[in-house]
């Protein structure tokens, strides 16, 4: 396999292993790239890419920035806080107004699950989801898998647990598809209220006792506690839920384990990880971010190949 | 009908890269400001057995690197869709004489992206190429090589087929294919 099958990049529910495995050989290229002296190829310098951000991003829009950079593709950025959608334009005519300026691809990032799809059904360009609500986060899910392989030398029979809000988080929901297609073994662990009803029909185990989870584990993928996503109260707070779940290092010197340790970011400090964990040698936090840069890389580049000029 | 001849078998491949070592060695001498840089995906081959010969006569290690030019291409949309292979040249070409090493020169358009891929290594002082065989009049950009193993006249629907040891044949062998 040479190239991605789809225009676009929706979901990891989408992607067989080998276009998986396509995406992870051309990052291992990039990543090479990025150690150069000039970081920089000129692959789609004919190329203007879009960033749509409906909803707030750091890590994830720069990540995107960095590597359209790197790849020589001319942007435009766009935050719906700033724009006509607060005039009520409609999603469609917000994009295809963008469109019509001669832009190929387009990253978003929407509050609604769905969004993009919808988007990539009405529009002849590529469309990359950078998170859509609570559905589905793949480039994440990609370099987080990456991360893993890199670390691991494979994914395939892994112990990955997966620990926190798992309810709100697109992430969790792709480091599934994505983890489970590559042959890991998943555990989701996190209070009963924040574990969706249905979710061991994906053929994961659950646990509500973070210290099984981890003596359980290899890598522990720990989410953020989604405040801003949360309508009813789902613990009681959050001290109470860092006490229980939250990973310290007197839980992890108890275990006595060589855990890897992950986070998608951004880190509450204290409530979900303390900062001696987050900041110790298991932690892969600053390798996710570096390596995101070039799985994004590989995504856009591999997406261009299917759009002749 | 399709033809098919012989351009190089073993015997001849051997001493026509003894030639081009030994038309190296003229030029470079002890390769102290000298790297080898052979291009993905034959020409790394022709590096390494090129680079042997060299260690032996010079009795030292020299620095060489392998490029991909794939991301620096400007006819990759067009063309059958390239995977990007393995970039590794573990130095700085600042100040060096950089010598490109390719299995076929044809439409120059490999070289001049390998030279664009080489600059993002630093500012060399020089840059050469090597070539085995140079399939004259078929350029499409100004680029000649320095070091030539062997030239010939080729018409656009030709094919250089070319089979190493490498890549696990018998012997080696390169042919024309003429259409």
């Amino acid at each position: 396999m040479e190239k991605l099958l789809k225009k676009d990049l929706l979901g990891i529910k989408d992607l067989s292993i080998e276009e998986i495995d396509l995406i992870f050989e051309t990052a291992d290229r990039f990543k090479e790239v990025l150690q150069r002296p000039i970081k920089k190829v000129p692959s789609l310098r004919h190329m203007t890419i879009a960033n749509v951000f409906f909803e707030n991003s750091t890590r994830t829009k720069l990540s995107f920035e960095l590597a359209q950079k790197r790849l020589s593709a001319d942007i435009i950025n766009f935050s719906s806080s700033a724009s006509s959608v607060k005039k009520g334009e409609s999603l469609l005519d917000t994009i295809n107004n963008i469109l019509v300026m001669k832009v190929d691809m387009i990253v978003m990032r929407h509050p609604n699950p769905g969004a993009p799809h919808f988007v990539a059904k009405n529009i002849n360009a590529s469309v990359i989801n950078a998170g859509d609500g609570t559905h589905e986060h793949p480039t994440q899910a990609l370099l987080d898998s990456y991360t893993i392989k890199e670390k691991l030398g494979k994914i395939k029979n892994k112990k990955i647990a997966i620990i926190g809000d798992i309810s709100h988080s697109r992430v969790a929901i792709s480091n599934i598809y994505a983890l489970k297609k590559l042959g890991a073994q998943i555990m989701l662990c996190g209070p009963s209220t924040l574990i969706p009803k249905h979710i061991s029909s994906l053929n994961v185990l659950i646990e509500n006792n973070i210290e099984n989870a981890l003596k359980w584990c290899d890598v522990a993928n720990v989410l953020r506690i989604q405040l801003e996503r949360q309508g009813n109260n789902n613990f009681p707070s959050l001290r109470e839920y860092s006490q229980y779940f939250g990973i310290n290092k007197k839980l992890l010197d108890k275990i006595n384990r060589d855990i890897i340790i992950m986070h998608p970011g951004p880190i509450n400090r204290g409530v979900e990880i303390s900062s001696d964990i987050a900041d110790s040698n298991n932690s892969l936090i600053l390798d996710q971010v570096e390596n995101g840069v070039a799985i994004r890389m590989a995504i856009m580049y591999l997406l261009s190949l299917n759009k002749l000029p | 009908m399709n033809k098919k001849s012989k351009l190089f078998n073993n015997e001849r491949l051997e001493i026509t890269i003894d030639r081009l070592c030994h038309q190296l060695l003229e030029n470079h001498k002890n390769f102290h400001d000298t790297v080898l840089i052979g291009l993905q995906p034959r020409g790394i081959f022709f590096l390494d057995r090129i680079k042997n010969k060299i260690i032996k006569i010079l009795n030292k290690e020299i620095k060489t690197g392998i490029l991909d030019t794939t991301f620096y291409r400007d006819d990759f949309r067009s063309k059958e869709i390239p995977k990007a292979k393995e970039t590794l040249i573990p130095f700085l070409v600042d100040d060096k004489n950089v010598i490109i090493i390719d299995d076929v020169l044809f439409t120059g358009r490999t070289v001049r992206s390998a030279m664009d891929g080489i600059m993002n290594f630093g500012r060399p002082k020089k840059i050469e190429l090597l070539v085995l065989i140079d399939r004259k009049f078929s350029r499409d950009i100004p680029i000649e090589p320095t070091y030539c193993g062997m030239k010939i006249n080729t018409i656009t629907s030709d094919r250089i087929e070319v089979n190493l040891a490498e890549q696990g044949f018998k012997e080696d062998n390169i042919w024309i294919l003429n259409n």
